[in-house]
């Protein structure tokens, strides 16, 4: 079956609020223009287009379709969309080219958070029977998932912290972060719980933003980057949406889907971790030691565009590939409530 | 100061009337009476709340047994605010309790009369029912410890509606309950595109404010912010009159909710002088049996002190008269 391959990236700065709408034009236009640019494709070349988003977060119905817009839709393309993180738009756009359909397909996700209470509105992808009625936001859930870890001895605080310290000071090379900066875990270990045991530094910021991957098949990326970032494997399964069925300081789903995939060899994994301990389960799941570079952009921690911080992720692992600076990368994406579900992706130099 | 685009406050809200199955109705209908169940799983875990399908083996699962009204912590937060909804409505902790019987854990919120100190994983708490318990997870108002439980009731979100009543007087409360309510309340900050709110902003004025794509050359009106058939950004503003002609109607003979004119009478889509996309808009002032494909309107504003940033300051479409538009003029944008 046909190899497939990363050949652009680009994403939206990372932002607390734009005044843009909510249908990620404003920020979708040029981010496209940017990997038009970079492969010399245009859209009559792209075969297939596949975009994830949320209408719970727009609030509105078919905000996706609004989208569209940005793409220029006429003659009338081949579309599709998930309701979920852009990196299953991704998969999705995978297996098109895979089954020889298509040789080109460009993937994006958006979404503006700041529209509303985004904690609250994630309550809603709760079981709508039992959980969703309590309004638990999506914070809460993760410090409930948090202490599970801490009163285990599974983590410290300080371990968190110094996933913090570190996301920050790496998102200071990545311009498109919303924010970075050198800090002192003990400075950060003084603040207070803001959803004991959680502390600001562990909760990912809310962002605006969105992200675009232009996919080729393995032939033709060789024509549109100089070092395509081929797809060595991908990924994703799903772990009981019963929260207090499961052990929250496991992930099984990553687990699954990084053996799937193969995950030895790697060197850079960027991993879509909202909230701090989280990391640390993705890393572990995934039998990343202490070798791999971890989440070198930053990561989600200095920026966390809903429904396209996952493809961000992909992209980022992508781009040490296509920059040079790596052989074998890590893109990992998680959706719904304490890593419910989880993707995994390796990415090789072709 | 840079030009700012529009925005308003935008609150929705719906609630949702689910349907229940055979085993959360078991499960609903006993919190009703004050009662939890659970669910025997394949390996013979029972799931509190009951899942309707084994979550490692996937088989169907239908033996609900009785578990106890108490448990344990397992895990907790603390939510210093709580937000709008959720079932305490001062300082509260989430916890994840096991209850005796249970071998999972239920999400539920545990009050200790705001106090963050007096929560702790392994601490025994029992549930606090609601006083007019109607078949929902809400029935469970919320934990308090065993030990020492706060002096007061907390204040709580409002119940949600019961589904269905028992019979007035029959005290019966043993009416299986099929359904849940469970009202869905969000509100957000809408923002209008800058080129909206450019074309809203001069819809106060009583101007009609489209915008060219620079590729095709189109004109928007409302103005897109990307021209659809392009993607590139429409920049060009044109003003445009308030004449046009109709290209397509519909008469519309159904009485609905929230309806502002009574039946019979006519949405049509009006193409403006100089415009290449249609909008939808009424036609009055003439009967319906009147109103035909290629008629030439003009808009009937309302009177300007009622203006704002709003189409809505165009009550309605008229015709003037004039001599329709021949078919082949307008056939290209239907
Ligand atoms: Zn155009």
């Amino acid at each position: 079956m046909t190899e497939v391959a990363v050949v652009a990236f680009a994403q939206a700065p990372n932002v607390r609020r734009t005044h843009g709408t909510t249908n990620g034009v404003e920020m979708l236009v040029p981010i496209f223009d940017e990997v038009y640019t970079r492969t010399g494709l245009s859209k009559a070349d792209i075969g297939f287009w596949c975009s994830g988003s949320s209408d719970y977060l727009a609030g509105r119905a078919f905000s996706f379709i609004s989208a569209v817009d940005a793409i220029g839709a006429f003659p009338p393309i081949h579309e599709s969309h998930v309701e979920m993180d852009a990196a299953w738009a991704l998969y999705e756009a995978w297996l098109k080219i895979r089954m020889g359909e298509v040789d080109t397909a460009l993937v994006y996700g958006f979404g503006k958070s700041s529209a509303g209470d985004l904690r609250r509105v994630l309550s809603l992808q709760l079981d709508p029977y039992t959980v969703a009625p309590l309004w638990p936001d999506s914070v809460s859930i993760a410090a409930l998932q948090a202490r599970l870890g801490l009163e285990s001895g599974r983590w410290t605080e300080k371990d968190l912290a110094e996933v913090a310290a570190r996301s920050r000071r790496d998102a200071t090379g990545n311009p498109r972060a919303q924010f970075g900066g050198e800090t002192d875990v003990a400075a950060l270990l003084d603040a207070d719980p803001v959803a004991d045991p959680l502390r600001r530094h562990d909760i990912a910021p809310v962002t605006d933003g969105a992200a675009v991957i232009v996919l080729a098949s393995a032939e033709r990326a060789r024509d549109l980057a100089d070092r395509p970032a081929v797809i060595g494997g991908i990924e994703h399964r799903i772990d009981t949406p019963s929260l207090g069925a499961r052990d929250l300081t496991t992930s099984p789903s990553t687990r699954l889907a990084g053996e799937a995939v193969g995950t030895d060899g790697v060197e850079v994994a960027e991993l879509h971790a909202p909230f701090t301990h989280q990391e640390l389960i993705v890393r572990d799941e995934l039998g990343l030691g202490d070798a791999v570079r971890i989440n070198p952009s930053g990561g989600t921690l200095t920026g966390n565009p809903m429904f396209s911080a996952g493809l961000a992720r992909i992209g980022e692992a992508a781009q040490r590939i296509l920059d040079g600076e790596a052989t074998r990368t890590l893109g990992h994406a998680t959706s719904g409530p304490a890593l419910q579900q989880n993707l995994v992706t390796v990415l090789e130099r072709g | 100061m840079p030009e700012q685009p529009l925005s308003a406050p935008l609150d929705i809200g719906f609630d949702y009337t689910r349907s229940v199955g055979p085993v959360l109705g078991r499960f609903m209908t006993a919190l009703a009476q004050r009662r939890v169940l659970g669910v025997r799983g394949s390996d013979g875990r029972v799931h509190v709340p009951p899942v309707e399908y084994d979550p490692g083996t996937a088989e169907p699962l239908d033996e609900l047994v009785d578990v106890a009204a108490e448990g344990t912590v397992v895990s907790w937060s603390w939510t210093a605010d709580p937000l709008p909804g959720q079932p305490v409505q001062r300082p509260f902790a989430w916890a994840l309790i096991r209850l005796d019987g249970a071998d999972t854990a239920l999400l539920h919120a545990v009050d200790t009369g705001g106090e963050p100190t007096s929560v702790r994983s392994g601490q025994r708490v029992r549930i606090r029912w609601a006083d007019e318990p109607v078949g929902h997870i809400r029935d469970i108002a919320y934990f308090v410890p065993v030990t020492d439980p706060p002096a007061d009731a907390a204040p709580t979100a409002p119940a949600p509606p019961a589904a269905t009543s028992p019979e007035p007087g029959t005290g019966d409360d043993t009416a299986s309950v099929d359904t849940v309510i469970t009202p869905v309340h969000l509100n957000y900050t809408h923002s209008a595109s800058l080129e909206e709110s450019r074309y809203l902003r001069a819809l106060a004025d009583g101007r009609l404010l489209g915008q060219r794509c620079p590729a095709c050359g189109k004109v928007y009106i409302p103005p897109r912010g990307a021209c659809p058939t392009c993607g590139v950004p429409t920049t060009d503003e044109v003003e445009l009159p308030d004449t046009g002609i109709v290209t397509t109607f519909c008469i519309v003979n159904v009485p609905f909710l929230g309806q502002r004119i009574k039946p019979p009478y006519v949405g049509a889509y009006i193409l403006l002088d100089g415009a290449d996309i249609p909008f939808l808009h009424l036609v009055l002032g003439c009967e319906v049996s009147e109103v035909r494909m290629g008629m030439r309107v003009r808009a009937a504003w309302k009177p300007r002190d009622e203006w704002s940033t709003t189409l809505e300051n165009i009550a309605h479409f008229e015709p003037t008269g004039e001599a329709d538009a021949p078919y082949a003029s307008y056939a290209h944008h239907l």
